[in-house]
């Protein structure tokens, strides 16, 4: 069978700040409908990998290739048809904080489409629904809403256009265990609903676990261990082994296994994704 | 690319076949077509949703929407052939919007607004007022504890809002009793009066114009600083950290800054005043002909310490309530980068206001005793 086109194609990624290069050579795909959670140390690049490849920071060599475009050839008309292919969830939310829930989720529909109000009103109370908030949330503003509401909103408004390509920064940092697993579940159910490709940064490991199809690991500027959890698991790379085979990974790694959870999941998809 | 909607009414009932992309893209199109069939009661309506390709959640809210239309109305829909691929999302979008959505509240009542901003206005004495008396009483136990006076953090403040203030200062005090001075001698001189200009400057620029201006410009200059350094202080919880380690934000922040504005302006006042007067005094002698010791007589003749002290007295009171004002809407900022951004343009508003009122004020006051 020949494997679709991935939505995102990195080869030779090079980015760098003065003189350090923080990827170098970064090489990686996220193929269409899988959730491809990255790990690395904090400073790894992870966070700048995922901006990189939305343009916020611009590459020093390589080539990046979205939804089969490479990003060097599109400006215009053409990058804007493909920046409302994908919806960014920023770490800390992003959202307008001079704008009401709502407006915020309404934001795009305003600025890119020309919708009746009513459809407008309508959708935004849909989103804040499918991501478990109420319609009367809407009116808050951002400065009123929780840590856990804050990241709600922020997926929903990376959601606002129905884009098939989601990238989350670190959706889960700073929320509690429980609302992090609620976070997971979320994602989880969305993506298999709205048929979505995620990017999904986290420094999470019960994130990566319960929701990824398929894991890469970020150290020294590229990619050093990539698959199905337990490919990764077998990696041989000491950042790798220590990772995941710390304190706190190894207590995660012994829940998964026993139950024969969401790993062996993870690596049925992954190789079924292959053949 | 198919139709987005067909629809015939025959054989009892209304059969809607959909196709292409019912996406976002779309929408506003797939919600005008789907206007366009008014709901009947007691109707029987079919939509094949066989024929399209891509369904999101405005193409599938769309669809649910019309179908709770029509049922509302009393009449059978039935939604068909909905692809393996489009019944998630169908099936997640059917689940919201069950809520009625509440009327929003009317935006703009001018009883509503109105009273709202008096008692803001009431809120703003009283927390000016609590402000005040924090910061007395900060001042009274550094008289007690000299230590815990920040000497090297004043030292740095008045740094900034003295000494680096001078140049601008000078520039627009000098310009302004310039400008002042060759107004006088274009107009006096048509009466012979020339020498008067002398006296109406000196008056000015001691009594009111000096102070005045050197205030208006610390507002905007300093006040803002202030409100925005605390205020963005406050946003990221510094302020709140002090106060868990124990330390009152008051003394270590604001009673400091208040001081140095205590300070600071009558000294700007005095520097501003003496600018001014120079910039009179060199438009006398280029433009209105008049030697500079001629200029320097009359203002010995014209001026008394008592001007002087009129304009010094009212620097230090000025300074204070700049402070306060500045630091309370600092302190009164919260969450959004807008609030900072409302709060700092109050800040110099009311400071501004509050200089012209002090101002008023006192001039009853020198005018009562005689000064």
């Amino acid at each position: 069978m020949k494997e679709p086109q991935p939505v995102v194609h990195i080869r030779d990624l090079t980015v760098g700040f003065g003189p350090r290069n923080v990827l170098d050579g970064l090489s990686m795909d996220v193929r269409r409908g899988e959730i491809l959670g990255v790990v690395g140390g904090s400073g790894g690049g992870k966070s700048v990998l995922l901006r990189t490849i939305i343009g916020l920071i611009p590459k020093r060599a390589g080539t990046i290739e979205l939804f089969g475009f490479d990003t060097d050839t599109l400006e215009g008309e053409a990058l804007r048809a493909v920046q409302r292919r994908w919806g960014v969830m920023f770490q800390h939310g992003a959202l307008f904080s001079s704008l009401t829930v709502r407006q915020n989720l309404q934001f795009q529909m305003r600025e890119a489409l020309h919708l009746s109000d009513r459809l407008k009103d309508e959708m935004a109370t849909a989103r804040l629904e499918m991501v478990g908030l109420k319609a009367a949330d809407g009116g808050k503003m951002p400065s009123e809403l929780s840590g856990g509401m804050t990241k709600r909103v922020a997926l929903a408004r990376a959601l606002a256009l129905d884009p098939e390509f989601v990238l989350l920064d670190e959706p889960t940092s700073g929320l509690d265990p429980i609302a992090a697993g609620d976070f997971d579940e979320l994602i989880k159910t969305l993506q298999s609903t709205l048929g979505l490709t995620v990017f999904l940064v986290t420094h999470d490991l019960e994130s990566l676990y319960a929701v990824c199809d398929r894991v890469a690991v970020l150290a020294e500027g590229k990619v050093v261990a990539q698959g199905g959890i337990e490919e990764v698991l077998a990696s041989p790379h000491p950042w790798v082994q220590e990772y995941f085979r710390g304190k706190r990974g190894k207590m995660l790694a012994a829940k998964n296994t026993s139950r024969g959870g969401s790993a062996a999941r993870a690596k049925r998809k992954d190789q079924a994704g292959l053949g | 690319m198919a139709e987005l909607l067909t629809h015939d009414e025959k054989g009892g009932g209304l059969k809607i076949k959909a196709g292409g992309d019912w996406t976002v893209a779309n929408a506003a199109l797939i919600e005008n077509e789907l206007a366009e069939l008014a709901p009947k009661a007691g109707g029987r309506v079919s939509i094949d949703m066989a024929g399209v390709h891509a369904l999101d959640s405005f193409g599938a809210w769309l669809l649910e929407r019309f179908r709770r239309e029509w049922a509302a109305a009393g009449a059978t829909v039935s939604i068909e052939g909905l692809t393996a691929r489009n019944r998630p999302i169908y099936a997640e979008i059917s689940e919201v919007n069950r809520a009625p959505l509440e009327p929003a509240a009317a935006r703009h009542d001018a009883y509503a607004g109105a009273g709202a901003m008096i008692s803001a206005l009431g809120r703003d004495l009283v927390s000016f007022a609590v402000m005040t008396g924090a910061v007395v009483t900060a001042f009274g136990s550094m008289l007690r504890k000299p230590a815990a006076f920040r000497l090297t953090s004043s030292v740095s403040l008045f740094d900034r809002i003295g000494w680096q203030a001078v140049p601008i200062i000078v520039m627009i005090t000098f310009l302004i009793g310039a400008i002042l001075a060759q107004q006088g001698f274009f107009h006096f001189s048509k009466f012979g009066a020339d020498l008067y200009v002398v006296d109406m400057v000196g008056f000015l620029i001691m009594r009111e114009l000096g102070v005045l201006l050197v205030a208006i410009m610390v507002a905007g200059r300093t006040g803002s600083a202030f409100t925005a350094e605390l205020g963005s202080m406050k946003m990221r919880e510094e302020i709140d950290a002090l106060r868990t380690m124990g330390l009152d934000p008051v003394t270590i922040l604001i009673a400091p800054r208040i001081l140095v504005l205590v300070i600071a302006l009558p000294v700007l006042t005095f520097i501003g005043s003496m600018a001014a007067l120079y910039g009179a005094g060199v438009v006398s002698t280029v433009y209105g002909g008049m030697s500079a010791p001629l200029f320097i007589d009359r203002l010995h003749e014209a001026i008394t310490v008592d001007h002087f002290l009129v304009g010094m007295i009212k620097a230090p009171v000025i300074g204070f309530f700049i402070g306060i004002i500045a630091c309370n809407e600092g302190l009164a900022v919260h969450g959004s980068a807008a609030s900072l951004g409302r709060h700092t343009t109050q800040s110099v508003v009311k400071s501004i206001f509050m200089v012209i009122v002090l101002d008023a004020i006192f001039a009853i006051f020198f005018s009562a005793i005689g000064m």
